[in-house]
């Protein structure tokens, strides 16, 4: 199969352009990136295709080889519809982003800070508890009442504070 | 046995409704199934044993009474049956499993408080845990085993986590679940190691070919492993050392618990694991080093840990893990009279563990305490219970005349056969200490552990009923009678009581009970010279005999110092305590979570887009450079690109087309205005266009220009609310730079392997049969149509569907509430108010604007429907007659694309795209309410009733007997038209055609229409609002002018 230079150099140069615009911040040139990739894309995969042949309408006299291959050309169709209507809805995010916040860019997830921050002491795993003398307790009776005011520091059941009101 | 299995798991599931009838006394309606079971199980007995003969005589399996072995297809295709089998060792398991349940069944009926709330689920739970236990003993298929391996942990979860509200029993529970799953997984890989190797997962015949299993190709490693990790989940279940610790923690359930799961029942599924392959397995070291040398570790730690309890349940709990060990110890000797004595003192150990815990748990419920400092005088207050657990305590020290000291005695008896035999094989040729000290140290270790058992013994029952003195002043005190606060209905003790009996009763008939333990070692292959007795109670005066008076002799010994022994206990180092370890080890295991999510969850996007992307940039890289191909007769792969046929173009356009658009892509990324950006990316797409054509495919050219028109009145309008410019994001100057490398990067490879693909192509496209296909099996000559629409209609209606799905996103992300107002009719609407200026923002002085609005103050709109309702400024006469005269026309030339898409290029896509221009056209002309007015139907209906049709496309030929997108050719005769050929698979594209059309309507009602009435009502509030200012501001001057005068 013959290699069309040009048709790879605009490929490449499409691919890398939407890569730059994709790793930004700011939401508008991320769709740009977005559609500038949908667009190297199809044209990788009409490459693909192999070189320029005659348009894939049947002709008993035209043998099977000489039309452009039309199977790529069904994929890239249903491609470039569906990234029409990605970019809408990216659109419609970006929208609805500036009307609730006045920003168009991508933030940064504090959830995510937050998770990676948190303790690790969590009084349900570490708390130090007491065993129980009878299975006939009564719930205040319970050693582990105030289990969940163990504290990192203070692990220990026995020693826990519950607050004013939280007593039994 | 099916039929007690089901009976088993029916009643346990309308468990609930027979408790809601019946409280607490529900109980003996569940104790009857097991009786029942043990009943039929009892009379199944003469069979068993005399097919175990048959079977010892050589015959075949197959020749077996067919009553006892049961087989049911479940996954043919991996092999796996519902088989189940009842041999010696099953029915002798059965039995304990049935017999203790239903005895502690009846005695949950007064263990119980008589308001007890969730005894209709925890009784569910007892009675399936029944179920699933005589289904893992009896079952004779691996997998199945597994499955009921697994119900029982989750139901002992369930179960010690009674009190679910308390984090002792929640703790307790997760630590057995986390403990006995992790051994159940290991012996899952294990179970299917033995399937893949033996080929089959029938336990019977893994146990037969064992020799060949450990000589054959999976000698070695191979089974090491299987039988380590098997062997993993019979320690962990079995509590072992170092995974003894969930045992006493389970203690946390309710008593029956404690006495048929974690003493009588579940824990000893290890332990029939052990037996059920000892036949097999013995022989290897992993089997000694995991059976023998954990189990003999942990008798000792298990009797040592009883001695210091002051719980008298965890005295108990702790023998209990000693008393596994030592059934590990019998059990995997691996000779003919290690299986006999291990069975026995099984049934031993049910016989005393189960009435013991029964007792606890009366004393437990009469004073509210199990803490020994407490509990005093119960000798004489509670005589029955006295005597109940005294006679299955020394039948737990090994005291004759009960079955406790057979079993103990037939034990050490093995383990001295097996020091006696291992000597003889392996030592007298060449005496090695290590060898000497492995062959005799069950028999020490047994004799040695028995001797705690018989101390904890004692402790126990000192510690449940003596009159304990305290030192009070200096002297000491009598403690006073512990209180009895609730009395234990009697009936309660009876099983307790009965059990203990059979333990002086069974001592008594040892033939009779030993006849299912002898038969099963029968199926052992004979060490040298080693002849089986049947169990008896009297030997005469031998070793042995000896041994078990030096036990007793010793154990009360133990507990007569006992202030010793305490403070050799408290000098152990503290971090010697598996349950420590284990705990500490998950809190390191949470460190080291929390560590890994906070470096790989950065909450950053371009974080994973670097990481995403530099993937995708290195991986097809270090193929190029470093292929894995070194066949010679194919290209190598990083020279592939530069062997292939390079031209420089195939069309001199292209040089056009490719400036055109590098340079719009360059100058896109440095575009700093939005729309001047929208335009820059538009053309790329156009000169995508231009590609698509010049290679030869009008399909795509076309559709691709119009989506880019499409898209471009898109972006337009949903990028207007935005400012003009786009902010600058402060970056760091390496990150620019980084960025662009990864950029260039990404692109060069992309041509580098799209390069490498078409060099190295050597097969014919699979499309070179779609054209013949689509023209005389699909009917149309357009073949790209014909794919989309016939061959891969499939593919093309999910796509139609995410459009729907992005349409509806679309929607509620502007609208948010609700999609669909009602419509106003055009007479309701102020003419002239849609889009109006603001006064200081009009590019027009009030003269102009006068003339403009007398221009259009005419009756009847002549081009648009509603032009009238836009603002005169914003009118454009030319607009409006262009749009008049070509709206029609548009709209007939999308439906000829849909129509003659089959042959000729367009379709669906293409025709409703044209449609959706023609609407934008008609909205940017008269604004909202054009837009409303040239399509009445609600966006959700056309994308619906599209889907519809598509999906109603494809179903029919199943009523003609086709398959579901089938197309079908018709000849029709149309008046106008004459002959028209017409395949049904144009109804599908119909449905396309809509969706499409919906998709676009969608985006401009969205991002136009009620983008344009917020704004107007933001405009119009904001007026109002400075012009009450400035009233304000004018009334305050005069009001304040007035004033000063």
């Amino acid at each position: 199969m013959t290699i069309d230079a040009i048709l790879l150099i605009m490929m490449g140069v499409m691919f890398a352009a939407a890569i730059y615009l994709l790793l930004d911040r700011t939401l508008t040139r991320i769709m740009f990136g977005l559609m500038m990739f949908t667009n190297a894309a199809n044209l990788l995969i009409i490459i693909m295709a192999g070189p320029a042949g005659l348009p894939p309408i049947f002709r008993d006299d035209i043998a099977a080889d000489e039309y452009l291959d039309p199977l790529p050309q069904a994929l890239t169709l249903t491609s470039i519809v569906i990234s029409f209507a990605v970019t809408a809805f990216i659109l419609a995010l970006i929208y609805r982003s500036w009307v609730l916040a006045r920003r168009d860019e991508v933030q940064v997830d504090i959830e995510d800070i937050q998770v990676a921050e948190q303790p690790t002491y969590d009084a349900e795993d570490d708390a130090l508890i007491a065993d129980e003398a009878s299975e006939f307790l009564e719930d205040h009776e319970d050693p582990n009442i105030y289990y969940e005011y163990t504290t990192e520091t203070n692990p220990n059941v026995d020693s826990a504070e519950p607050k004013e009101g939280d007593r039994w | 046995m099916l039929i007690v299995l089901l009976a088993l798991f029916v009643v346990a599931l309308i468990a609930p409704l027979i408790f809601h009838k019946t409280g607490r006394s529900g109980f003996l309606i569940l104790a009857a199934i097991p009786a029942a079971g043990f009943i039929w199980l009892t009379a199944q007995l003469p069979n068993v044993l005399a097919a175990e003969e048959l079977l010892a005589s050589g015959a075949a399996a197959d020749h077996q009474d067919t009553s006892l072995v049961q087989t049911w297809q479940w996954i043919p295709q991996l092999g796996i049956e519902l088989s189940f089998r009842l041999d010696t060792l099953s029915a002798f398991l059965g039995l304990i499993v049935l017999g203790v349940g239903a005895a502690v069944l009846v005695y949950c009926a007064r263990y119980f408080k008589a308001d007890e709330p969730r005894l209709g689920s925890f009784g569910a739970q007892f009675l399936a845990f029944a179920g699933a236990m005589f289904g893992l003993v009896t079952t004779d298929d691996l997998m199945v085993l597994y499955v009921f391996w697994e119900v029982t942990s989750i139901l002992s979860f369930l179960m010690i986590g009674y009190q679910a509200h308390r984090i002792f029993a929640r703790r307790s529970a997760m630590t057995a679940l986390m403990i006995t799953t992790l051994g159940g997984l290991g012996m899952l890989i294990g179970l299917v190691m033995f399937g893949h190797a033996a080929g089959t997962f029938r336990i019977s015949e893994i146990v037969a070919q064992g020799a060949e299993l450990l000589a054959g190709d999976f000698a070695g490693t191979y089974m090491t492993w299987a039988i380590g990790l098997v062997l993993l989940g019979a320690i962990t279940k079995s509590a072992q050392v170092p995974f003894h610790f969930w045992l006493p923690a389970a203690m946390a359930a309710p008593t029956p618990v404690s006495a048929y799961l974690h003493a009588a029942a579940m824990v000893k599924a290890g332990i029939y694991l052990v037996a059920r392959f000892a036949p097999a397995f013995s022989s290897e070291n992993i089997w000694q080093i995991m059976v023998l040398g954990v189990g003999m570790w942990t008798m000792l730690v298990g009797g040592w840990r009883a001695l210091r309890q002051t719980d008298i349940k965890l005295i108990l709990a702790y023998g209990t893990v000693s008393q596994l060990g030592f059934l590990m110890i019998a059990n995997g000797l691996g000779t003919a009279a290690g299986a006999q004595a291990g069975l026995v003192m099984l049934l031993a150990h049910s016989l005393f563990k189960a009435p013991l815990f029964m007792v606890v748990g009366a004393i437990d419920k009469i004073t509210g305490t199990r803490d020994l400092t407490k509990l005093s005088g119960l000798r004489k207050s509670h005589p029955g219970l006295f005597w109940t657990a005294t006679i299955a305590s020394l039948s737990m020290a090994g005291v004759p005349p009960l079955f406790g000291f057979i079993g103990k005695e037939t034990v050490m008896q093995a383990a001295m056969d097996w020091g006696l035999w291992r000597t003889d094989a392996f030592l007298l040729g060449q005496p090695n200490f290590w060898g000497a000290v492995w062959s005799w140290a069950p028999l020490v270790i047994v004799v040695l552990g028995s001797i705690l058992t018989a101390a904890y013994t004692a402790r126990f029952l000192w510690a449940a009923f003596a009159t304990k003195k305290v030192r009070a002043g200096g002297q000491l005190q009598e403690l006073p009678q512990t209180p009895a606060l609730r009395g234990f209905g009697r009936l309660g003790l009876i099983p307790a009581a009965l059990l203990s009996a059979a333990g002086v009763v069974a001592a008594l008939v040892p033939s009779w009970v030993g006849a299912l333990p002898y038969g099963f070692s029968q199926t052992f292959e004979h060490i040298e010279g080693e002849h089986v007795e049947p169990i008896a109670l009297w030997h005469g005066f031998n070793l042995v005999l000896g041994l078990s008076v030096l036990i007793i002799l010793a154990g009360v010994g133990l507990f007569v110092i006992r202030g010793h022994v305490s403070r050799a206990q408290d000098a152990v180092p503290t971090w010697i305590d598996m349950s420590r370890v284990y705990r500490n080890g998950l809190a390191r295991l949470d460190d080291l979570a929390i560590w890994i999510t906070g470096r790989t969850q950065r909450g950053d996007l371009s974080v994973y887009l670097y990481i995403i992307l530099a993937v995708t940039v290195l991986a097809p890289l270090a193929v190029l450079l470093f292929p894995t191909n070194t066949d010679e007769t194919t290209i190598s792969l990083p020279n592939a690109a530069f062997a292939g046929d390079w031209i420089l173009t195939g069309h001199p356009v292209y040089f056009v087309v490719a400036a055109v658009m590098i340079l719009a892509a360059i100058s896109a990324i440095r575009a700093k205005r939005r729309f001047w950006a929208v335009l820059l990316v538009s053309t790329t797409g156009y000169a995508l266009a231009a590609v698509f054509a010049f290679q030869g495919s009008p399909d795509l050219a076309l559709t691709q220009v119009l989506v880019e028109s499409v898209l471009t009145v898109a972006m337009v309008l949903g990028l207007r609310v935005l400012p003009p410019e786009i902010p600058k994001v402060q970056e760091e100057h390496d990150k620019q730079w980084a960025r662009a490398l990864l950029a260039i990067a990404f692109g060069f490879v992309m041509i580098w392997i799209a390069a490498t693909v078409m060099a190295s192509r050597i097969a014919d496209p699979i499309s070179l049969a779609m054209p013949e296909l689509s023209y005389y099996e699909g009917g149309g000559t357009n073949i790209v149509n014909v794919t989309l629409v016939d061959m891969r209609a499939w593919d093309t209606f999910g796509e139609i569907t995410v459009l729907a799905a992005a349409a509806t996103g679309v929607a509620s992300l502007v609208f948010i509430a609700e999609r669909e107002k009602r419509r106003k009719s055009l007479s309701e609407i102020t003419a002239g108010t849609v889009g109006a200026y603001r006064v200081e923002e009009l590019p027009m002085n009030e003269t102009e604007v006068k003339s403009f609005r007398s221009f259009f103050n005419v009756q009847r709109e002549p081009w648009i429907v509603a032009g009238s309702t836009m603002a005169p400024e914003r009118r454009s006469i030319i607009f409006e007659v262009i749009t008049r005269l070509i709206f029609h026309a548009i709209i007939l030339v999308s439906l000829y694309l849909l129509i003659s898409g089959h042959n000729l290029p367009g379709g669906g896509f293409a025709g409703g795209l044209l449609a959706g221009i023609a609407f934008a056209i008609r909205y940017v002309a008269g604004g909202r309410f054009e837009l409303e007015q040239s399509i009445k139907v609600p966006a959700g209906i056309i994308l619906g009733s599209g889907l519809a049709i598509a999906a109603v496309a494809g179903v029919i030929p199943l009523f003609f007997g086709g398959q579901v997108f089938q197309a079908y050719d018709v000849e029709v005769v149309l008046p106008l038209f004459g002959h028209v050929h017409f395949a049904s698979a144009m109804v599908f594209d119909i449905g396309v055609y809509l969706v499409v059309i919906g998709l676009v309507i969608d985006v401009l009602r969205s991002l136009g229409s009620e983008v344009d009435r917020r704004y107007e009502i933001e405009i119009r509030d904001r007026t109002e609002a400075e012009q009450r200012m400035t009233a304000a501001r004018v009334s305050a001057q005069s009001s304040g002018g007035r004033r000063d005068h």
